[in-house]
């Protein structure tokens, strides 16, 4: 318990892992390989090396296009429009729910409710409603992360010490300005902290959504290709999808602490 | 610096009535202390004058007018803790005090905020913390923290000011300082405080006047039938401490 590595030693342990699961691989994928020259399930890290580089750096004979980007792209557009206005949303709702006893009264309940009804159910109405196109899918996202980052961002909110709500009024705010001046900037590293724990399930509804009904994205690739059997375009996009979720975590993190220093001075020290 | 009077204040949660009967005029510029022991409605005594709670019957009066029940910048308080905000550095939690007059965005811009810059520079000068503007409160030790919550609250200069056993939470050494920092500014500042304590001897040392709240009377199988009054006021002008008799009086012209 009291033994903590060094920094140097800190990335070899920290690798281990990696390194193994690498070479419990190799050595699967040599053993079926020397089995079957046709195996499709585990291919040799070369032949998915080489597909992502065809996927990434040469157009697609049909469409012209290049595949790894436009599908990363098309993804990448649909989770950050359904997280960002989901954090919008979370944050007022939130603020509002939290602070002012007469929007917790009213909509407290409501949501609560609303954030037990599993998105995946409705996805099917949001299908019907809104189409096959881009919205369903950003909705989708909504419906699953906005409920609980209001929930997150309330109680939060109701969570403040009270003394420091009175003591803003004891120096002349009003309700507005305690909201800006005072719960804001102090709920902003939670509210990246929440997004950040929703990064997974955003993932999650945006590849459900496009592996259903979609024409492009990261998720309807991989369940377009299934039908093949291609392991060596199914491994590197998951590895990929891990790659940018694990991305969007480690900048989240870093603009929380760059932004919001007086947050973390107590892990500092 | 403002008079408060109470008139036949009753404060009582349903069955329960926590303070019974207070009538009391406290002359403008006095430093009273407020001793008793737990559960006898100090903290309530506190909060009336606070606006965050409304007497059941009767009424609080702040230089003879009543006020809105709301926390408002003519009452000042410090609690015992969380009275600063921990996202302002020292110098950012005495000028959002006056960034507060801006209704819509709460910020100062240009003259009008190197000016109030200078105002709050002079209030974490007069509290000792000039060498710690730029720092965040929790770089801050806790009496240093609570000389800030001070800085914060006479900075908006108010007529009233409160204090929620301010140093309960510190240790002996620091809290003799705060007393010799308190003193001082309560006089040049001419002041009302109240000042809700459990320490007896800072609240002899310090105030100009004590009252101590208790339940004089219980009833075994009504405990709650009975409210807590004011069983002694202290004048602590004199050479000794004196009662106050215009206490008396005026608790007779209600009663």
């Amino acid at each position: 318990m009291n033994i903590a590595p060094t920094r140097g030693s800190r990335i070899i342990l920290a690798a281990i892992p990696f390194v193994l699961i690498a070479l419990i691989y190799i050595l699967g994928s040599a053993e079926r390989r020397a089995a079957n020259p046709e195996d499709k399930l585990l291919p040799p890290i070369s032949e998915m090396a080489g597909t992502t580089q065809r996927l990434a750096t040469q157009p697609d004979r049909r469409s012209g296009e290049y595949v790894l980007w436009t599908d990363t792209a098309a993804s990448l557009q649909r989770l950050v429009l359904g997280l960002g206005i989901s954090t919008l949303i979370g944050l007022a709702f939130g603020l509002s729910v939290g602070l002012l006893p007469i929007a917790g009264a009213s909509f407290g309940t409501f949501i609560a409710v609303i954030s037990m009804i599993p998105p995946m159910a409705v996805l099917p109405i949001l299908f019907i409603v809104f189409g096959l196109g881009e919205l369903s899918k950003v909705m989708l996202i909504i419906i699953g992360v906005a409920p609980c980052l209001i929930r997150d961002m309330s109680i939060e909110v109701q969570g403040m010490p009270r003394e420091q709500l009175i003591k803003a009024q004891t120096l002349g705010a009003s309700t507005w300005q305690v909201a800006i001046r005072v719960v804001l900037p102090q709920i902003m590293p939670k509210l990246i902290k929440s997004v950040r724990l929703m990064l997974g399930p955003a993932f999650l509804f945006l590849i459900s959504a496009e592996a259903i009904a979609a024409d492009v994205g990261l998720g309807y690739r991989i369940f377009l290709v299934r039908r093949y059997l291609s392991m060596d375009v199914i491994l590197p996009y998951v590895a990929w999808i891990t790659l940018l979720a694990f991305a969007f975590d480690f900048l989240l993190g870093l603009f929380a602490r760059k932004t919001f220093p007086w947050a973390y001075t107590e892990e500092a020290r | 610096m403002s008079a408060l009077s109470f008139r036949n204040v009753w404060v009582e949660y349903g069955a329960q009535i926590v303070l019974e009967r207070i009538n009391l005029e406290i002359a403008a510029g006095t430093f009273l202390s407020v001793v008793g022991p737990s559960g006898a409605g100090k903290s309530t005594f506190l909060r009336l004058i606070l606006g965050q709670e409304r007497p059941s019957q009767g009424s609080v009066l702040l230089d003879g007018e009543p006020f809105p029940a709301e926390p408002g910048p003519d009452r000042g308080i410090v609690f015992q803790r969380y009275s600063v905000f921990p996202h302002l550095t020292v110098l950012g939690n005495v000028l959002v005090g006056y960034e507060f007059e801006r209704p819509l965005t709460a910020r100062l811009f240009g003259p009008a905020r190197r000016e109030a810059i200078e105002k709050s520079e002079a209030m974490i000068e007069a509290v000792g913390l000039a060498d710690h503007r730029d720092k965040y409160p929790s770089a801050l030790s806790g009496g240093m923290q609570q000389r800030l919550a001070i800085a914060q609250a006479l900075a908006k200069r108010p007529r009233v000011l409160l204090l929620d056993e301010p140093f309960g939470a510190l240790d002996p050494g620091t809290r003799t300082q705060m007393h010799e920092l308190i003193r001082p500014l309560w006089r040049e500042l001419k002041m009302t405080i109240v000042m809700v304590t459990h320490d007896i001897r800072e609240a002899f040392g310090l105030a100009t006047r004590l009252i101590a709240l208790d339940r004089p009377r219980r009833d075994p199988q009504a405990q709650e039938r009975y409210g807590a009054k004011i069983t002694y006021d202290l004048d602590l002008t004199r050479d000794g401490a004196v009662p106050v008799l215009g206490f008396l009086k005026t608790s007779a012209d209600h009663g």
